[in-house]
């Protein structure tokens, strides 16, 4: 009994994944500050656009709108009871238009991070964390969801606690990580870490990796850091379309469908398997990138000069997992207790 | 060095080792060591003023440069301030007691529209551990609220934070409405949040973008001693 991303991961050598979802809603009119999910069941005709979008420029696998759906950020907009509802609607509509497409397209259930912070430097438990991703697996399995999908995650106890819900809810996951700090998650973990903590996980995702972030240049720095780590499960890369802009009173994503066309290729001559977008990747950008994996040949794994020339600068100088960029030594005193 | 040491007794160590202890135990995020250490230095006859700044402010420094550098990250800078702010909760009443001198005060806020409030609570714990007064309005703010705090508030600095690119020219909109009220002028205006930049906190008139919480202290403390300056001129 095999699942459908594992066959696809099993006859391909590369999927393209979808782009953003915030973007691509803020572009057909939500405001900011509303809970997209609220969509799913308000607006459903504009879920199905957005999720249309991402398959018709040839997306494989596309994330359904239920990013902020668990109840610590449903909670904010006084919807914590309805994480199980919007979670299945928004699952449902990606089944429809997986099913219509006519090929395999893989509905993957988005799970975003609680927003909270874990003990014990915060307040959220381990077991609270499980227990509200459990809940929102659930409705997206009820609505048909493929696969599990968490993302942005910053903290390796959260990114635990999803595959742990996973494993409850009886489902295959996927789960990547946003490293936009100095080259780690804002919580410290860098790349070679998460390949440590996925590998000892009881219920491993399929794939793994990071989206989001800064821009694509440090991404692809990223995901040189899981590759050198040794690991032998598909990668994923969900880069942003640039660094966003402010024009003219409203943000513009610079990477333009070129630029994201050159990140696909040299995401797979990094090693990747999956590859996507994030915030501000259109359907436009897609098409390109869809374009460029099928039409460019392979090359050797490219240097980080080479992703820099290609790509842009990178956010800081190292990543985190270079011993030579060690904290440089302060005069401790000594440890007490 | 011996691997195993004896706990160190905080109340045998002179004030100059009892100071570096406690940067070492801030950085570690020791709250009751901190709380200690407050407690034996203000019974040695150090005014709370003092306390505050040498030892708990020097600490705090050395954990924010440290995060803005890439070497302590939120986890460690959260345990940090959980142990500073043990400190702080004996001295703030003193120092209202012995009139100690004002670093300034804040008022801070994650914009309309944007419900994200990690970044603005570091900033807002780093501001404090700097010794400023801090008052944080929580998330979603409307310009009428953030107005009415400034005011109330009698604050030198107002700190904007958003975290999504739809909200982010929120902020814009505050700052336009400082300057119709022809109150632009009183406030230090700082904003920060993940998808800004230089460039953003310019084209909106704000007085600085500050990348993180570090940054935003050392930015606020260089413009509050230019206020000092501009007033001591004037």
């Amino acid at each position: 009994m095999s699942d459908v991303l594992s066959r696809l991961l099993e006859t391909r050598d590369w999927l393209l994944a979808d782009g953003a979802t915030g973007t691509n809603l803020f572009n057909m009119g939500l405001s900011s500050g509303d809970a997209p999910e609220m969509w799913n069941i308000d607006e459903p005709e504009k879920i199905r656009a957005l999720y249309k979008g991402s398959v018709d420029a040839g997306s494989d696998i596309f994330l359904t709108n239920s990013f902020g759906g668990n109840a610590s950020r449903m909670k904010l907009h006084g919807a914590e009871n309805r994480v199980r509802e919007l979670n299945r609607a928004a699952a449902e509509l990606g089944r429809e238009v997986a099913d219509a497409s006519g090929r395999t397209v893989v509905v993957a259930g988005s799970i975003g991070p609680t927003g909270e912070i874990m003990e014990p430097m915060g307040t959220l438990s381990y077991k609270g964390a499980v227990e509200m991703f459990h809940e929102q697996a659930e409705g997206l399995k009820e609505g048909g969801a493929d696969v599990l999908w968490a993302e942005t995650i910053s903290a390796a106890e959260e990114y635990k606690a999803a595959g742990e819900a996973a494993m409850l809810a009886g489902m295959p996951w996927c789960g990547t990580m946003s490293f936009d700090t100095a080259g780690r998650t804002m919580m410290g973990l860098t790349s070679a870490a998460m390949v440590e903590m996925v590998e000892k996980l009881d219920h491993p995702p399929l794939a793994f990796g990071a989206n989001c972030g800064v821009g694509a240049a440090d991404l692809l720095r990223t995901v040189l850091g899981f590759a050198a780590a040794g690991t032998e499960r598909p990668l994923i890369a969900k880069g942003n379309a640039g660094i966003p802009k402010y024009v003219d009173g409203h943000i513009h994503y610079d990477g333009t469908p070129e630029l994201m066309a050159d990140y696909a290729v040299l995401a797979r001559d990094c090693g990747v398997t999956i590859i996507g977008g994030c915030c501000g990747t259109t359907p436009e950008h897609l098409v390109a990138m869809r374009a460029a994996l099928e039409t460019r040949p392979r090359g050797p794994r490219p240097t980080l000069e080479q992703i820099t020339d290609a790509l842009g600068g990178f956010s800081s100088a190292s990543d985190g997992t270079d011993d030579t960029a060690e904290a440089p030594v302060r005069t401790r005193r000594r440890r007490r207790g | 060095m011996a691997e195993e040491e004896d706990d160190i007794i905080l109340a045998d160590l002179p004030d100059d080792e009892l100071v570096l202890q406690m940067f070492d135990d801030l950085y570690d995020g020791l709250r009751e060591e901190i709380e200690e250490g407050v407690n034996i230095f203000l019974e040695r006859g150090w005014e709370p003023y003092r306390v505050l700044t040498e030892a708990l402010v020097g600490g705090m420094t050395i954990v924010g440069k440290d995060f803005r550098d890439g070497i302590l990250f939120v986890p460690e800078v959260l345990l940090a301030a959980n142990a500073m702010k043990g400190g702080m909760a004996i001295l703030k009443p003193l120092l209202a007691e012995t009139g100690a001198p004002r670093m300034g005060k804040m008022v801070i806020g994650t914009v309309k529209g944007d419900i994200h409030d990690i970044g603005k609570n570091l900033v807002g714990m780093m501001m404090e551990g700097a010794g400023f007064e801090v008052v944080d309005l929580g998330i979603n703010n409307a310009v009428e609220s953030y107005l009415e705090a400034l005011d109330r508030e009698e604050a030198d600095i107002l700190g904007m934070s958003a975290l999504l690119t739809t909200t982010m020219p929120y902020m814009k909109v505050v700052i336009d409405t400082l300057i119709e009220q022809q109150k632009r002028d009183d406030y230090i205006v700082l904003v920060g949040g993940a998808p800004l930049n230089e460039e953003f906190g310019k084209a909106i008139g704000a007085d600085a973008y500050c990348r993180d919480a570090a940054v935003a202290v050392e930015t606020a403390k260089d413009y509050m001693l230019r206020k000092h300056n501009a007033l001591a001129a004037g």
